[in-house]
């Protein structure tokens, strides 16, 4: 890839043009619920904008459920629950009175598996929150669409065949189509949710890299199993382990000088 | 070997459909060959109905089919995609099972029953509590003209409608349900409302099955014979009103078979033939819509 340079600076331009403000998160005494099952037990983070958060720990720690509580998705799993703060620049995102809805507004997220939609192209999946949202203009779309595709390293690969269905690409166009669909309507914070997870590794590579180049101008939170994908890509790495925050720190401190030694036996790969 | 023979058996009888299918259209082409050649393609665009001068005409019948199950259609799609999205989407699950059982049970009654509770029930409704509202409200129109006898087109098409909207819900719930949890996420996650969710996301997802369904409700309107035998009237007519009474084919089959002979008995087989066509290229339409829309990118931009 010789242009990576090049196409990582249009990058950055065209996601500070769509981009106008990155949210700072404050966790504090975070428990959610499924039915009975308590599965996070009080979590206190901060999440810092601009840098990309990496949330590590064996599947069923709980990890994907406490993203979920950053953009109030969690309550809508029937049966959950959850309490607690969520600050986003410092104001509570459970307040009574807040909506949902505009929480989410703020708060993009990509998945595990990509999920364009399936009737829809890749121009409409782009423009589908912002039409959502009540944009008609036809020039307002076509200019959004091209810098969130852009934004998202896709527009190159896509420009030509905007009218094609989304589900005709491959996965990680697919992913990064998904990717520019949550910037498309200029979020606070990005959530990803092992956004690599289902990608084969020239994918998964460019799905990190693109996660650091957005983080210039976004928050961007990071779910992973994958140790290796959290020690590339995340400025800071928090550690749960049974619906508890372990541990959290700078990554190169995690990964090089864990203080706990659950932390410790996690990332040197004695369970999980 | 084994795996031959099975494959043998089951092409046997998949087979066996399609001889079953050419046999009846078979059979009813040669009971209705004498209709045929006396009355030709003129059939369709005959009003002629006389057992007595030997003169047969379908348009009535034909019309009568058609316009009673759009009626029950332009009831039923709305109110059995409500249903659908509301039971889908909306309801909680201990409420979701015991309402779709009921919805189940109301597609097993017998078309009979219907009939009778339309008999005692609605077509008194219909002339003394539905038609005067519509009559003094929208009489202007052609399409409430005249005195609401209850029996007619309009009761025909409410009870078509009843009978039907169990298989949109039914069939709409499942494709609805069907659709990944990761497309509604999509949709919530970029703050779309439950309602913005399901417009954007779910009924996209699930358009061909939802058009499937609704295809299959026209099939079971179209031939449906007891019900509406006993609300429509039976009076092979061309009135603009619902309010009018009218007939269907099936109900004429139904009401005059036992008594034909001859040229009439082949008047009706003839009948019959038409209303195998019409079911025929109903869902041939089905099912070039159901590619379409499955197709999907073809409604979208290029």
């Amino acid at each position: 890839m010789p242009d990576t340079t090049q196409a990582g600076v249009a990058v950055t331009a065209d996601a500070a043009v769509l981009i106008d403000h990155a949210a700072g998160i404050e966790a504090q005494d975070v428990h959610a619920w499924f039915d009975r099952l308590h599965v996070l037990r009080g979590v206190f983070m901060t999440i810092a904008p601009r840098r990309v958060t990496a949330i590590i720990g064996p599947s069923g720690c709980g990890k994907s459920t406490f993203l979920r509580c950053l953009n109030r998705m969690h309550e809508l799993v029937p049966g959950a629950r959850s309490s607690g703060r969520v600050l986003m620049d410092g104001d509570d995102i459970y307040a009574p009175g807040v909506d949902p809805v505009q929480v989410r507004r703020r708060v993009g997220m990509v998945f595990q598996k990509p999920n364009p939609f399936p009737t829809m192209s890749i121009y409409d999946n782009a423009a589908a929150g912002l039409r959502l949202a009540g944009e008609r203009d036809r020039r307002v779309l076509d200019e959004t669409v091209e810098r969130s595709l852009r934004a998202a390293a896709l527009w190159d690969e896509v420009k030509d065949r905007l009218g094609r269905p989304g589900t005709s690409l491959s996965g990680g166009q697919q992913q990064r189509l998904c990717i520019a669909r949550a910037l498309a309507v200029s979020p606070e914070v990005l959530l990803m949710d092992e956004p690599a997870s289902a990608l084969d590794p020239a994918a998964t590579l460019r799905i990190e890299e693109l996660a650091r180049e957005l983080a210039r101008q976004l928050t961007i939170v990071i779910v992973t199993h994958n140790m290796q994908q959290a020690a590339r890509v995340s400025d800071v790495t928090g550690f749960i382990l049974d619906g508890e925050l372990v541990e959290v720190g700078t990554t190169d401190q995690i990964f090089t000088r864990p203080r706990d030694r659950r932390t410790e036996d996690y990332i040197t790969g004695r369970f999980g | 070997m084994g795996d031959r023979l099975f494959a043998h058996l089951l092409a046997a009888m998949a087979g066996g459909v399609l001889v079953i299918t050419a046999a009846m259209l078979a059979a009813l082409t040669v009971g209705a060959w004498p209709a045929i050649r006396k009355f030709g393609p003129a059939f369709f665009a005959s009003s002629a109905w006389d057992p007595v001068a030997g003169d047969f005409g379908a348009l009535p019948f034909i019309y009568g089919t058609l316009v009673s199950s759009a009626v029950a259609l332009g009831l039923a799609v709305p109110l059995g995609l409500g249903v659908a999205i509301f039971l889908s989407e909306l309801a909680p699950g201990w409420l979701r099972r015991p309402v779709g059982f009921l919805v189940e049970l109301l597609a097993a009654i017998p078309s009979v029953v219907y009939g009778l509770w339309g008999i005692f029930v609605l077509v008194p409704w219909v002339r003394a509590t539905l038609s005067p509202p519509l009559k003094a409200t929208l009489g202007f129109l052609p399409l409430f003209e005249g005195p609401p006898l209850g029996i007619g087109m309009l009761t025909a098409g409410l009870i078509l409608a009843i009978m039907v909207v169990p298989f949109i819900i039914a069939v709409s719930t499942e494709v609805m349900r069907a659709v990944p949890t990761s497309q509604r996420e999509a949709a919530l996650s970029l703050g779309a409302t439950v309602w913005e969710t399901t417009r954007a996301a779910v009924i996209p997802y699930a358009r061909s099955g939802i058009v499937g369904a609704i295809f299959l409700a026209l099939a079971r309107a179209l031939g449906e014979t007891m019900a509406v035998t006993m609300v429509v009237g039976n009076v092979p007519q061309i009135r603009a009103s619902l309010f009018a009474p009218a007939y269907t084919i099936s109900a004429v089959i139904a009401n005059e078979f036992a008594e034909a002979t001859d040229v009439h008995l082949a008047a009706l087989i003839y009948a019959g033939l038409v209303l195998f066509l019409v079911t025929l290229t109903v869902n041939i339409l089905a099912r070039l819509l159901v590619a379409r829309a499955g197709r999907g990118p073809g409604l979208i931009r290029e």
